[in-house]
């Protein structure tokens, strides 16, 4: 299968007056058509910044995307003039956020804000389109659909305004939809309903999907493949059952221990020390360093390259074999 | 068994909300007939979903809301219905962290300050003591002296929620009151905050009443869970009872719902997704609170609420609790499996 997305050697920089801003730097990863595919990462890691670049909404200034290429269906994305890129945003990319509260414009109903997206994209008339707006709050079970395409954001729960944000996503067909934390601000019970969701519908419409998270939970049981990112690089990727049952890097497993812990009250969770160095004060050698349990003298000084294990599974640690308990 | 050290009975918080013009004045049921106790050196785990009463409940704990009925005791002294006198000592009793670092801490005071404040409220300390009690307080939490002249904006979330939950030790309290204390910070961070509220704990020996969502937490911190659902209790059980065995659907549903990375490949996973939202707490649904959401719903279910019961040592809100194997199993990889043992 051909990827439908390709990134290659990204990196996004932010020049401020304490220095440069290395958000991302030299990050790969290929998305093929139907899979899910997760960014996973702590706050500062990067993955918000990669889809951002990907969507070409890093305002510049103060952004720049300093290197790399992102192919979509043959063209490369970092060149496309903006009246191109917008053709592609919304249309055959879109994009689900965190917040949909934020997300949605609060003076206009949702209906007239999915049959926007539908007549900026589609030859549909208005009333064509407030059709096709039905069908598709229909197809993310939003109950009662006709009425709810005359409601305002406000009228709505939380969980409704993602599915709200997410058929206003679908409208168009996109080939990738990049969805940014999308259940991190819902109840558990609504969070399950979105996954469930968001999973039928990429089955049904056969659409990849980039999955950015900092919830192992999620992408344990969403996903097919994980790209794990630590402070704007990437630091391990493979099969979600790979990377789960044997993760290669001490970042990784530290982060696969807290998730799965299951002892009572007499026990100390596992933790991992310390927190992510400032962004203008990375080391040297390799970012996770200082927090690592294994790290020796070298991974402080020499930064670590990714090494390859098998197909689509890599890490970037200098002690992939000594680490390994 | 000692006697509980705070003791909530029939704690109810009504909010009034304007109706139509001339029409029926409304209430938002955010609490109803709440009742339940820690014990001393315990960890009383709230759980629920956003607007359950959870965070209200919290606020009545330390005074910040007053409840519209019941009572709450501390240690003898009634919290409710406080004389002057009670009313300045109940600081020095119950502590309240917040979930939000960046919220609870004022930007324009320096850690010093913040700290030192209930010291000098209270006359905990005197003022040339003040500053090594700051750092004594701030070394227990794991926070250098040399922070202490800093302001919030200078530290990270998990430095903020350590200098939050130092404030709150200075009056050296009986209790302190957790609301999600973690949930704003990043996984690798949490785990380090939760590690030192249990070190504290062990260390001072105060009780928590900790609010969560998160089920690793509960299982990790908690003596005892309590659920809620739109404004009221519907399990109350010893962790031991809870881990082995789940009585209310609802608590089944949230538990269920939470992803679990160890699920990973192990095909779709079988939780129980419930349909549709928590309806209004303005007009809580007839009969039992949970009939519209609920797999396993009769018609009694619509039509009577079901007390909160003793089944066997728990409490639960459900007229089936008392059958065996209700509810039934969702799947062998529950989070709360079947038979597992107290440890």
């Amino acid at each position: 299968m051909s990827a439908i997305l390709s990134v290659q050697g990204l990196s996004v920089h932010f020049p401020t007056r304490q220095g440069v801003v290395r958000a991302v730097e030299d990050v790969s990863f290929d998305i093929d058509a139907g899979e899910t595919l997760a960014l996973v990462g702590e706050s500062g890691s990067g993955k918000s910044t990669v889809a951002a670049a990907i969507m070409r909404i890093i305002p510049s200034p103060p952004g720049i995307i300093a290197a790399g290429r992102i192919e979509f269906e043959g063209r490369d994305l970092v060149k496309l003039p903006e009246n191109e890129m917008r053709r592609v945003r919304g249309s055959r990319i879109a994009m689900i956020f965190q917040d949909p509260m934020m997300a949605l414009n609060p003076v206009h109903t949702i209906g007239a804000q999915i049959v926007e997206a539908l007549t900026l994209h589609t030859n549909l008339t208005r009333r064509q389109a407030l059709g096709r707006a039905v069908e598709l709050l229909e197809l993310v079970r939003v109950p009662a659909p006709a009425t709810r395409v005359g409601q305002y954001p406000h009228n709505l729960s939380g969980g409704m305004r993602q599915r709200v944000m997410i058929a206003m996503a679908l409208a168009c067909d996109p080939r990738l939809l990049i969805a940014d934390e999308p259940t991190t601000a819902l109840d558990v019970t609504i969070q399950a309903q979105v996954l469930e969701l968001i999973g039928e519908l990429k089955a049904k419409l056969g659409m990849a999907v980039l999955l950015i998270t900092h919830d192992l939970g999620v992408v344990g049981e969403t996903a097919d493949r994980v790209v794990v990112m630590y402070a704007g690089r990437k630091v391990e990727e493979g099969r979600v059952e790979e990377v789960f049952r044997a993760p290669l890097h001490p970042y990784t497993r530290g982060l696969m221990r807290v998730s799965d812990f299951e002892g009572g009250t007499g026990q100390a969770m596992p933790e991992i020390p310390g927190t992510v160095p400032s962004p203008f004060e990375m080391p040297s050698g390799c970012a996770f360093s200082a927090r690592c349990e294994v790290a020796v003298e070298a991974c402080g000084a020499t930064r670590p390259v990714l090494v390859v294990r098998g197909p689509a599974r890599s890490a970037a640690c200098l002690l992939l074999d000594e680490g390994r308990r | 068994m000692t006697a509980p050290l705070l003791e909530v009975e029939g704690v109810t918080k009504h909010y009034a909300v304007r109706g139509a013009l001339f029409g029926e004045k409304k209430h938002v049921h955010a609490l109803d007939d709440v009742s339940l106790s820690v014990r001393s050196r315990q960890t009383l785990a709230v759980v629920g979903e956003s607007g359950c009463g959870k965070t209200t409940l919290a606020r009545c704990l330390v005074r910040l809301v007053e409840p519209t009925r019941g009572t709450i005791r501390l240690a003898g002294r009634n919290l409710t219905n406080p004389s002057p006198a009670e009313k300045r000592e109940i600081p020095r009793l119950i502590q309240i962290v917040f979930q939000d670092p960046y919220a609870s801490l004022n930007p324009r005071r320096t850690i010093f300050q913040t700290v030192g404040d209930p010291l000098r409220l209270h006359q905990a300390a005197t003022r040339s003591q003040r500053r090594e009690k700051v750092a004594s307080l701030l070394a227990s939490v794991g926070i250098g002296p040399q922070l202490m002249d800093r302001l919030p904006h200078e530290l990270s979330g998990g430095q903020r929620q350590r200098i939050a939950i130092s404030r709150a030790l200075a009056v050296g309290p009986q209790v302190i009151v957790c609301d999600e204390p973690v949930s704003a910070l990043d996984v690798s961070v949490q785990a380090q905050v939760i590690n030192l509220l249990k070190r504290l704990q062990a260390e001072h020996g105060m009780s928590y009443v900790f609010i969560t969502h998160d089920l690793r937490l509960v299982r990790s911190l908690a003596d005892t869970v309590a659920v809620m659902y739109l404004g009221q209790i519907v399990e109350l059980a010893e962790i031991g009872d809870f881990k082995a065995r789940i009585k209310h659907p609802y608590s089944q549903a949230l538990f269920s719902a939470t992803p679990q990375a160890a699920r990973a490949g192990a095909g779709k996973p079988k939780r129980i997704v419930l349909s549709g939202d928590v309806p209004s707490p303005i007009d809580p649904p007839s009969g039992c609170r949970f009939h519209t959401r609920c797999p396993y719903v009769q018609s009694i279910c619509r039509e009577s609420e079901p007390a909160l019961r003793p089944i066997g040592t728990r409490l639960v809100r459900c007229h089936f609790a008392d059958q065996a194997g209700f509810p039934p199993e969702p799947a062998a990889n529950s989070p709360f499996p079947l038979g597992e043992g107290d440890r």
